[in-house]
């Protein structure tokens, strides 16, 4: 298999290959089970993005938010910014920058197959975002605090969860080829 | 039994934090590692030719089951102690597919964005301020639904439901892994062609 070379590769600094999968999985795993022996809970995303929204939602009047059926889960006493998945996403930035600048493949971008517009490829980004979280909320998580803690926990819900992802994304392939191949 | 280190020893503010950020740099770092700050790199697992994304997954979860596993076995770690999402199977079929469209559609997960926003991919923020949008609609929008997601689940482990202990699917899971690594490797040389020139 030729080494996959991110797209940084130009005429300045070749980047480096990534990591072996197998030993980036094993580093993953070891992560997300220091998380569980330390905190008592595994690696989560959705969650941070869900604070963050509250946070915006509270500028608009507290006692609202407060209320809220779903903001209130996030509201955190009136401090939604201190969450726990909002820290662990800020150090995952930190993290993901920290690999990326050792591996020279820090590159401004717009990741894209050869036959889509870059303007295309945003508004698709941005679509799938919208679907994701829809989907990780009625969920109650997304690929990390379903697939991998409630996997490693042997979650039933977190397994089925994996699967219909799966699922859902392999039959639609086809249909965005385009963006991709 | 002294793990969980925080269900025994309850953290303030800043230590908790402190941690999340910690663990998170982990996170993080490994993500970039693997590729997974690249959308064509993700998606490339559907179109079978860079099978990158189980593999990874699949290691971890495994990895941290086995650690699980043992520190449990030996008396160290309280497995009850650990949160665990309540299972609702319909709310996690349905979310699981249209969050499976989401990825396929925009190329990245809500973790894999941020580390793909961290490193310069323009796709990444569109995608993170497409998942913002997204909890923002689905909060106002969608309470009663989420009132229905959230109605009547409860922990449901494979060792609950089956009486099988976690000994047993632990293994069960290490060989799976070792068999699926073979086929992994026979999709990548099956489905080569896919993969883009550039």
């Amino acid at each position: 298999m030729p080494a996959s070379t991110g797209p940084g590769s130009g005429a300045r600094s070749p980047a480096r290959p990534y990591g072996n999968p197998w030993l980036a999985g094993f580093l993953l795993g070891l992560v997300l089970l220091a998380s569980f022996v330390i905190a008592g809970r595994g690696l989560g995303a959705t969650a941070a993005y869900s604070a963050l929204a509250t946070a915006v939602a509270g500028l608009g009047g507290a006692a609202r938010v407060a209320e809220h059926p779903v903001h209130a889960r996030f509201w955190n006493d009136g401090a939604p910014l201190l969450s726990w998945t909002l820290f662990l996403l800020a150090g995952a930035a930190a993290g993901a920058f920290l690999s990326a600048w050792q591996g020279r493949r820090l590159a401004v971008v717009t990741e894209r197959g050869p036959r889509v517009s870059a303007r295309t490829r945003l508004l698709l980004a941005f679509a799938g975002g919208l679907l994701a979280a829809w989907g990780a909320r009625l969920a109650r998580g997304c690929t990390s605090g379903q697939a991998l803690a409630g996997g490693a926990m042997l979650s039933v819900g977190g397994l089925v969860f994996m699967a219909a992802v799966f699922v859902a994304a392999y039959a639609l392939a086809g249909r965005v080829r385009r963006q991709w191949l | 039994m002294t793990l969980p280190v925080f269900a025994f020893h309850e953290p303030g503010q800043a230590l908790l934090l402190g941690t999340a950020l910690l663990l998170g740099l982990g996170f993080g770092f490994c993500l970039e590692r693997a590729g997974f700050g690249s959308a064509r790199r993700l998606v490339a697992v559907f179109y079978l030719y860079d099978m990158a994304v189980v593999k990874v997954m699949f290691t971890a979860i495994v990895t941290a089951m086995t650690g699980l596993t043992l520190l449990a076995a030996i008396g160290l770690l309280d497995l009850s102690s650990i949160y665990v999402e309540p299972t609702r199977l319909p709310a996690q079929a349905l979310g699981g597919l249209i969050f499976g469209a989401g990825f396929i559609v925009g190329g990245y997960c809500p973790g894999t964005a941020v580390a793909a926003l961290a490193t310069g991919r323009r796709d990444g923020v569109a995608f993170a301020l497409g998942m913002l949008a997204g909890v923002a609609s689905y909060a106002e929008l969608a309470p009663g639904l989420d009132a229905w997601v959230s109605d009547g689940g409860a922990e449901q482990t494979l060792t609950g439901t089956t009486g099988v202990h976690r000994l047993w699917w632990t293994l069960l899971f290490i060989v799976v892994l070792a068999l699926v690594a073979r086929l992994l490797a026979w999709l990548e040389r099956r489905f080569a062609a896919n993969r883009p020139a550039a």
